[in-house]
């Protein structure tokens, strides 16, 4: 980590950057924050470990409106919405320097405080740590194997790839060790009743505090259809109906085609509903009927949603 | 049949967003022909089927209705060249989302409808009708408050 | 002071739901929240610390109707004899329904300390002038049975507030010591319970929970946040932190989602709003959140514009406001739980710490 904190210090004193978008430390050992640093001196609190999952190329629309070139952080995954941004001219490339940090999957802090609390410390969670972390509390210590604390989403990592980059640092890994669309193949072998009860279960959980809709990078619409005041179903009533459901089948019918699966609706639920099985539908459904199409891996392809083909299946066939 | 049993009956509410181009005009022609279709079946006229936005049939759904149906013209004869094939393929996903989250996918459907098929236009009517009614009341994707 | 074996306590909440509605922290789809207990219902939950949303749907729940609106027409032939259709041909009625107020006792087992303390300063803003009615008829119904902490976690810090975790002042205040659970009735509302389920309990002596408050404290000492100091915040300190450059560097990362809001024990602001139904509307209370680009929203774009200062808002609220208007009182009651669930990691720790830096002259 010293190694990436000095060069980003070079970039900000030789003049490539004005300002860094990074992590910063937290004030518990596992949640580093999401900062801009514009000095060298402010880079001193920078910090880059298993826990920082933020996907940070959302902030990129803002900071790059701002004067001179941002540099900033991104993971592998992380470039694929940040190309999709481009695509969709959210962000200013020319106002951007990517510096592609590798990756070794990122952690859950959600699987790691089951059955542990207290956490003072957590060790090896760099991109150059062990392959078990170690976890202090004040009730003991104790050790995870780092693959068993990975976010959901590392499982079925997208690969260890950059799809853009200015240059690269450090080494990324690819961790998916599971099929993609297996979650969603079992849900779609489940009977209709049986598909009904469990979302109606994961959504009744919802406290529509619209934290998914806030972090994901694709929606960036300047008012949300949610925010409009004369629209009954508005962000924040919730009621065990089917209004709950109805905000998540459009939330990610919004992004279908765009969503690049990067995962951050599922890492943000306060209440831990897997979002990402909505937009990983539209996925499998966008690969079967249209061909198979992964957004932000080319800034220059056309999203399926605002394309045809003379052929088309039909609505409501099942391809 | 008595009072009684009339009121009993189960009469769905139907949505139907027709197209103006060709399956409005359709609808018109059904009347002219004195084709019957049922009177569950309240049409909505929208310039285009791709300006049916997803959120307007859950809504309908929302608000108390059994079945959506939504009409547009052949592909290939849009007034606006393309509309209808981005509508296909926005239906195509949205369908398919509602079967994956356990709803009965009979609810929805798409037909493409020109302005001289009128007795298509009351045949799909007719079908659509009695496969809600064979479905009976929406329950899964209603608003309690919305209810009687 | 009475005693039950925790592997019994499921025989103590069929019991009390069998008289009236059961609050307690329940297992669902992963996640624990306060929900109405049901026969078989997943109870492992009452022994975590920290449910996802705190208890106060309890008494001010998320969600709720008010009243009714409902128009009825009829057609003026169909009127009876002697009412006047008013010279149209039809009349139209409006009737309004009010939603019932809470009439029945019920429990609400398993709140924290920081749990009931935020009750206390729900009281404050509900049960002043104008006295809020809905809340008012929950409260008088709602008998809290608290659980003292037996592990507190990294997150906690209620003892800031000068909240003891290891003695909950509620109806009931219970504690866990090895296998059992010691209950102790602490008001009339609580000995009135403990009536109804004494069989089930065993007389227990007071020494054992006191070996227990000395753990739960010195846990307490131990946690990174409990030192947090609040020297400069609290009643009149709105000049000195409003104008400061502080939040500026504080709130860049902040989604403006209302996580913080929701999980909060405390956060009392709501929206009250109309929805449509088939013959008329029904007009409903639900949390809001001032972290949202709407809240407050007047025609003319105000009232605030910019994510910094819904966000100075929101702590401002906490540290300085409500301590201004209610004698010193902060709105905030150190649970954690947006220490926890911030999804980018910011929090009231890191807004009181940060300023502490700056009354020390430090780079923030």
């Amino acid at each position: 980590m010293q190694g990436l904190k000095d060069r980003l210090k070079e970039l900000l004193t030789d003049g490539t950057v004005v300002r860094i978008l990074g992590w910063k430390k937290g004030d518990m050992p596992y949640n580093p924050e999401p900062a801009i640093f514009n000095s060298a001196e402010e880079l001193e609190d920078f910090v880059y470990d298993g826990f920082c999952g933020a996907n940070l190329s959302k902030m990129m629309i803002e900071a790059t409106k701002l004067e001179g070139k941002t540099a900033v952080c991104l993971k592998p995954c992380d470039t694929y919405s940040f190309n999709q941004l481009i695509r969709e001219h959210r962000v200013n490339r020319d106002n951007a320097y990517i510096v592609a940090v590798g990756c070794r999957g990122k952690l859950d802090i959600e699987k790691i405080k089951k059955g542990t609390k207290g956490i003072t410390a957590v060790s090896g969670t760099e991109l150059d740590g062990s392959d078990e972390i170690t976890v202090n509390t004040i009730y003991g210590d104790k050790t995870v194997a780092y693959t068993d604390a990975l976010l959901d989403r590392c499982h079925v990592c997208k690969g260890k790839e950059h799809m853009i980059s200015d240059e690269i640092w450090g080494e990324s890994k690819d961790t998916a060790d599971r099929e993609r669309f297996e979650e969603i193949e079992r849900i779609e072998a489940m009977s209709p009743e049986e598909r009904f009860e469990f979302f109606k279960k994961e959504l009744s959980k919802c406290i529509r505090c619209n934290a998914c809709r806030n972090v994901c990078p694709a929606c960036s619409c300047r008012k949300c259809i949610f925010d409009n005041t004369k629209f009954d179903a508005q962000q924040k009533a919730n009621v065990v109906s089917f209004e709950e459901r109805m905000f998540h089948i459009i939330r990610a019918f919004h992004v279908a085609g765009r969503c690049t699966d990067c995962g951050e609706c599922s890492r943000v639920c306060p209440e831990g509903i897997p979002l990402h099985l909505f937009n990983r539908k539209f996925i499998k459904d966008i690969d079967k009927f249209y061909g198979e199409f992964q957004a932000g891996k080319d800034p220059e392809a056309q999203c399926p949603l605002t394309d045809f083909t003379f052929e088309d299946i039909e609505p409501g066939e099942r391809g | 049949m008595s009072m009684n049993e009339e009121k009993t009956e189960f009469r769905p509410l139907i949505l139907a967003f027709c197209c103006n181009w060709c399956s409005y005009a359709g609808a018109d022609l059904a009347g002219s022909s004195r084709l019957s279709y049922p009177a569950d079946v309240k049409i909505i006229r929208v310039p285009c089927s791709g300006r049916v936005n997803p959120m307007f049939i859950l809504r309908a759904f929302e608000r108390g209705a059994d079945g959506v149906i939504i009409c547009g013209c052949h592909p290939g004869d849009c007034h606006y060249s393309t509309g209808n094939y981005y509508a296909r393929r926005r239906m195509t996903l949205l369908f398919s989302m509602l079967d994956y989250m356990g709803v009965e996918n009979g609810r929805t459907r798409v037909e493409w409808c020109s302005a001289a098929e009128g007795v298509k236009f009351s045949n799909t009517m007719n079908e659509f009708c009695e496969k809600i009614k064979s479905l009976g009341k929406s329950v899964r994707l209603g608003d309690l408050r919305c209810k009687d | 002071m009475y005693k039950i074996a925790i592997k019994d306590l499921d025989t103590l909440f069929s019991k009390i739901a069998a008289e009236q509605e059961l609050i307690l922290p329940l297992k669902k789809a992963g996640q624990y929240n306060f929900g109405v207990y049901e026969e078989g219902a997943d109870t492992e939950g009452i022994l975590v610390n920290k449910t996802v949303k705190s208890a106060k749907d309890a008494f001010f729940p998320q969600f709720e109707t008010l009243y009714n609106v409902r128009k009825t027409i009829t057609p003026a032939d169909e009127l009876a004899n002697g009412e006047e259709a008013s010279g149209t041909k039809i009349r139209t009625k409006l009737e309004v329904s009010m939603e019932d107020l809470k009439d029945k006792d019920f429990v609400v087992f398993g709140m924290r300390a920081c749990d009931v303390k935020a009750v206390d300063v729900l009281d404050k803003v509900f049960l002043s002038d104008p006295v809020d009615n809905y809340y008012k008829a929950r409260r008088d119904h709602g008998i809290i049975v608290a659980l003292a902490c037996h592990e507190p976690e990294e997150s906690c810090f209620c003892t800031v507030f000068g909240i003891d975790p290891a003695d909950p002042k509620a109806d009931v205040a219970t504690w866990v010591v090895g296998e059992d659970l010691y209950w102790k009735p602490l008001t009339d509302k609580g000995t009135a319970l403990t009536e109804g389920v004494k069989d089930l309990f065993a007389d227990a002596d007071e020494q054992a929970i006191e070996e227990e408050k000395a753990n739960i404290k010195a846990i307490m000492d131990k946690l990174p946040n409990t030192k947090l100091s609040l020297e400069g915040w609290g009643a009149g300190k709105t000049d000195e932190k409003f104008g400061s450059d502080v939040w500026a560097k504080l709130y860049n990362p902040c989604l403006g989602c209302g996580t913080c809001t929701f999980v909060c024990p405390t956060c009392q602001c709501y929206d009250i709003k109309d929805y449509t139904t088939k013959d008329g509307i029904e007009r409903y209370r639900c949390w809001d959140s001032c972290m949202y680009s709407d809240f407050t929203l007047m025609a003319g774009g105000q009232n605030r514009t910019t994510q910094l200062q819904r966000f100075r808002q929101r702590f401002m609220h906490k540290l300085v406001y409500f301590p201004d208007r209610y004698d010193g009182m902060y709105s905030c009651v150190g649970c954690g739980r947006c220490v926890d669930k911030c999804p980018q990691s910011l929090n009231i720790v890191k807004v009181i710490k940060a300023f502490g830096k700056e009354n020390k002259g430090g780079a923030v």
